[in-house]
């Protein structure tokens, strides 16, 4: 047989005509690609870049950050008065662009309260001429005595560093005291908030799994037409709105509302049971909207499952439960494991639901994103908690893939 | 084809120039959004022909500052609450307005001396209404457990437990809630903010609202709080005084107001930066702060920012407005939720989890 050898130019041709296909395949793919690029890389990216870079004071305040640098702050004086006349120069400057609230905020987020202090100095600063300016503490003082607080002028030069950790710390609970060693902060809340939405998924997965595999199992081994029926209450949920669904588990679990009626009607209970606004209620309406994520992969899987390596099994003399976990269970593995996934990267992400039937035990750590997001504007913070959340996922999913392995997940 | 053609773009221009003049303005919906829309942006449209896009959104500087730091600015007056007028303002979100172009009053009166000095007083915004945050109780749903029938008059009935069994709706956020905390303990009005700045008065408000933790119930909006207390979630709730006034003129609902320790405050119509707009923007905001539209906000029971819209307030609605009530309020401090806006926050959410 001869050998088939493709002189140099079948090579060429061939190579050409494989990039064609390469580049044809690739603009296929390019609207997705770009579509992921501009709403799913840029932003995280820009997210996890913001949490650490924080340029705003030593953009507004450059000479008096370059001038307060050389001043040892675990010293017990005051900063010389040069920086007084530098910062006054450059507050004065700000007060007349408007831009003082921002270096206001910034000091404000170290020492609460100290907002109103620049800001009501930086007025006094518009009114009169550069001449006028304090050039001394004594001065300074004279405008307002908590000037004298050498904590000020300590998160002064704190902001001023452009690149930090210490969105990360406060995310963390912690803090740097006056020396630079990490401490924890008089205010714990963070890592109690991370703690309680991890615990939150994990209640709900499980759930979910008690609910889902049960029924997925009960929807293929009935006829198909009754499945389908079915299959469809199943998939309701998807199609409503998630308020709507939300409200509507108010409108059941509320003290008079339908459940509490009908129990006390037909006399089970005297007094209405309080159902909504309790952890209970998070988790049953969480449920009820994270099921189908649950029971579709588990059907999909269940669906390809032969029946008669069951019913070779128990005519082997298996009893039917170790029939169940040793011959059944191990082929829903994989769509055990990707209804779980989904069910809890889901719901640890999760904020309006809980918000509105939780009550007290309604606040997730996307809550507090939130928070920082729209009413404290902390938008480094929240960029800090967010990142930290995708952390958290991303080492909760190495884990999982070492247990259950991710080759196996299959989604239908 | 070339005629089809001719035609959508003769539809195009034509729709152009007919959008040339038109102006974004958001506000809080709901009924006072409504009122809002009723007697001032529909009286401008007409009498200006501006195409006026009207939105809403809840409130924060959050949209406003995203839109000037990315220079896409797309909303150009915004119906901002004094809180967040201060941050705005002193951060360059917001463009200074121009209070000498502001019209007389219906009486004659110059805007200088027409407006509450309140309401001109920061540069960025004119004040377009008072309002207020009290409690209410349902008068069907209320049980009273003392020998003496007396319905709920003070704040510190709204912490009396004993008194009044039953769930109390709060919204989930430190501001009032704190300082109500501290009305009910016994801290003068005068003195609320300056206890409240320090340590020990912040663990003393946070003390008294611990005292009733168990019956508290947490809302995040405002419109869930008539709500509550209509369906029986919550036999008093926190509530700003136009949802309750409606909620009791128009639905006829049981409810009564409890003025005492009620946290008044203003909102002003201002003007993001970097409008492109900001002409009509202007034109607008000298327009609808007038003395008839202002006197409008009785719908919802706001009050006027203008002395002369008081002669143009209904008898019935005149001891529902929150500048009835003066004596017995608080003025909502901007300056002290600047500057402890975000550690109360940060504290009031690790009280809500212990």
């Amino acid at each position: 047989m001869p050998s088939v050898i493709l002189n140099s130019e079948e090579i060429l041709r061939s190579k050409k005509a494989i990039r064609r296909k390469k580049q044809i395949m690739f603009l296929f793919a390019a609207p997705l690609l770009v579509f992921i690029v501009v709403s799913f890389i840029i932003p995280i990216a820009s997210m996890l870049y913001r949490s650490v870079y924080h340029p705003v004071v030593a953009e507004l305040l450059p000479d008096t950050i370059v001038v307060l640098n050389s001043w040892d702050e675990t010293n017990d004086t005051l900063p010389d008065d040069e920086v007084v006349a530098v910062f006054s120069r450059e507050l004065h400057l700000l007060a007349h662009e408007r831009k003082s609230g921002s270096v206001a905020e910034e000091i404000n987020r170290i020492v609460p309260g100290s907002a109103s202090l620049i800001k009501s100095t930086a007025r006094n600063f518009k009114k009169v001429t550069l001449e006028q300016l304090p050039i001394s503490h004594a001065e300074l003082v004279e405008v307002n005595i908590k000037w004298s607080d050498k904590k000020i002028w300590r998160a002064i030069k704190a902001s001023g560093i452009v690149f930090t950790d210490n969105f990360y710390l406060t995310a963390l609970d912690l803090k740097r005291n006056a020396s630079g060693d990490v401490q924890t902060r008089d205010t714990q809340v963070y890592v109690k908030l991370y703690i309680k939405s991890l615990k939150l998924a994990l209640y709900i997965t499980l759930l979910s799994i008690v609910i889902g595999y049960p029924l997925a199992y009960y929807l293929v081994t009935i006829p198909t037409r009754t499945a389908n029926i079915l299959m469809i209450c199943v998939l309701l949920p998807f199609w409503t709105s998630l308020l709507v669904r939300t409200t509507s588990w108010i409108a059941l679990l509320q003290t008079n509302g339908v459940i509490n009626s009908m129990l006390q009607y037909i006399h089970i209970i005297n007094e209405p049971i309080e159902m909504l606004y309790t952890q209970f209620a998070t988790i049953i309406s969480m449920i009820h909207i994270l099921l189908p994520f649950m029971v579709l992969p588990l059907y999909s899987v269940m669906k390809n499952i032969d029946p008669s390596y069951m019913r070779a099994a128990l005519s082997l003399g298996a009893k039917p439960l170790p029939a169940f976990m040793r011959i059944y269970m191990p082929m829903t593995m994989s769509g055990l494991a990707a209804g779980s996934l989904l069910v809890f990267i889901i719901s640890i992400g999760y904020y309006i639901t809980p918000a509105l039937v939780g009550g007290t035990d309604g606040q997730m750590i996307s809550n507090i994103i939130a928070f920082h997001m729209q009413s404290s504007n902390n938008w480094e913070l929240a960029a800090a908690l967010g990142s930290l959340l995708l952390l958290i996922i991303l080492i909760m999913y190495a884990i999982y893939d070492r247990i259950v392995g991710v080759s196996n997940i299959k989604l239908g | 084809m070339k005629k089809l053609l001719f035609l959508f773009s003769l539809v195009f221009f034509s729709l152009n120039s007919f959008t040339e003049k038109k102006l974004t303005i958001v506000s809080f919906g709901g009924a006072y959004g409504d009122a809002q829309k009723k007697h001032m942006v529909d009286p401008y449209v007409k009498k200006t022909n501006t195409r006026i896009v009207f939105e809403s959104y809840s409130g924060g500087i959050a949209e406003i500052k995203a839109q000037v730091y990315s220079g896409n600015v797309l909303w150009d007056v915004v119906d901002i609450e004094t809180v967040d007028l201060e941050r705005a303002c002193s951060e360059g979100l917001l463009e200074v307005f121009p209070f000498n172009q502001l019209p007389n009053g219906e009486d004659g009166v110059a805007a200088n001396d027409d407006f509450f000095p309140d309401a001109l007083s920061n540069e960025c915004a004119v004040g377009n209404m008072y309002w207020t945050i009290l409690y209410a109780y349902n008068e069907k749903t209320l049980i009273n457990n003392s020998a003496d029938k007396y319905k709920p008059s003070t704040i510190a009935d709204f912490f009396d437990e004993k008194k009044y069994p039953g769930k109390r709706a709060l919204r989930k956020r430190p501001q009032v809630n704190l300082e109500w905390a501290l009305l009910a303990d016994g801290v003068p009005v005068a003195d609320v903010y300056t206890v409240l700045s320090t340590d020990e008065g912040q663990k003393r408000a946070f003390n008294k609202l611990d005292s009733i933790k168990n019956s508290l119930i947490w809302f995040d909006s405002w419109s869930q709080a008539p709500q509550l207390l209509n369906d029986g979630g919550a036999i008093m709730v926190q509530s700003a005084n136009g949802r309750i006034y409606s909620a009791i003129k128009k639905d006829s609902k049981p409810f009564v107001m409890v003025w005492d320790g009620h946290v008044y405050d203003l909102d002003g119509w201002a003007i993001v930066k970097g409008s492109k707009n900001k002409e009509s923007a202007i034109d607008f905001i000298n327009f609808s702060t007038g003395t008839i539209p202002l006197s409008g906000m009785q719908d919802v029971a706001y009050g006027p920012t203008r002395k002369s819209a008081s002669s143009y307030l209904s008898d019935a609605v005149k001891n529902q407005l929150p500048s009835s009530h003066l004596k017995v309020g608080l003025k909502a401090s901007s300056d002290f939720w600047s500057d402890y806006g975000e550690s109360l926050g940060e504290k009031f959410n690790e009280w809500l989890l212990k």
